[in-house]
């Protein structure tokens, strides 16, 4: 049923969903959104695999997949640990105030 | 039929997406974001990859964004918290994922009938065709995964600690 929708539909989506990830990245100043944004970059990557995985029938890139999401899990734990520390400091989650890396 | 189901999906995850960016107020960024990644599963589900799916849905909108809601709730972000970039700057950062949006298009156009289809076998997205490789051929990237994971949760846990004074 899969073979229905052309491939390159689901470059389109993927390219459209990094793109948007790209702008939440810029456009934004709130820390959290724009690990969210971070996020979306992840999980348009991860939908590209997986389309190339299953047009191509090659379980490789569904375990990359995989792989993706834990590395993914790994680093929201440790990203927002280091949000809260420095909201702990310096009472703010906008990046213009991050930007010295010290104080 | 499938192919309705695939634009379906594939607006309501850009849509979500889109609006996970220009959203005011956090927790509807989070929540949107839960839309985007359900749509993504779907996707997940119409590739054949069911395992995948459900993982995402248990790894994303199970474990990652009530991460995300936890500490917006914690930090008690709101509207009037949210600090915003100038109008300028706003501008800007729209024309330059423009200019990566092209950067795409242009690499991907041509690409159209470049992947030779191959005759369809339909279990590779199964729990057991994916445990499969994953245990055999994939094994020792398995194993360090599960370094990775034990040494995230002591980062975070000592990053989460409070200082001494």
């Amino acid at each position: 049923m899969i073979k229905t929708i052309p491939l390159d539909y689901y470059l389109w989506l993927a390219a459209t969903l990094f793109t948007i990830g790209v702008l939440g990245v810029l456009y934004r100043r709130n820390a959290i959104i724009i690990f969210m944004c971070i996020e979306l970059m992840l999980n348009a990557v991860n939908l590209l695999l997986v389309a190339f995985s299953t047009y191509l029938n090659d379980a490789s890139g569904q375990v990359f997949v995989f792989f993706i999401m834990a590395v993914a899990a790994a680093e929201v734990a440790v990203g927002l640990a280091i949000l809260v520390m420095m909201y702990r400091n310096t009472k703010s989650v906008d990046i213009n105030i991050l930007n010295r890396l010290k104080w | 039929m499938t192919l309705n189901l695939f634009y379906f999906l594939s607006f309501l995850a850009i849509m979500s997406a889109i609006m996970v960016v220009l959203s005011k107020n956090p927790v509807y960024s989070v929540l949107y974001l839960i839309i985007t990644f359900f749509c993504i599963a779907g996707h997940y589900m119409l590739m054949n990859a069911q395992f995948l799916a459900i993982v995402h849905i248990i790894v994303y909108a199970g474990a990652i964004m009530v991460l995300f809601l936890y500490v917006i709730m914690l930090l008690n972000l709101n509207k009037e918290s949210e600090p915003h970039k100038s109008t300028l700057q706003k501008i800007a950062a729209t024309i330059c994922a423009g200019l990566v949006m092209i950067v795409l298009v242009g690499s991907l156009k041509g690409t159209e009938g470049m992947i030779q289809q191959q005759p369809a076998a339909a279990d590779i997205g199964l729990v057991k065709a994916l445990g499969k490789v994953m245990f055999t051929k994939f094994l020792l990237p398995f194993e360090i995964t599960s370094v990775l994971l034990l040494a995230a949760m002591v980062g975070a846990v000592m990053l989460g600690k409070p200082e001494k004074r």
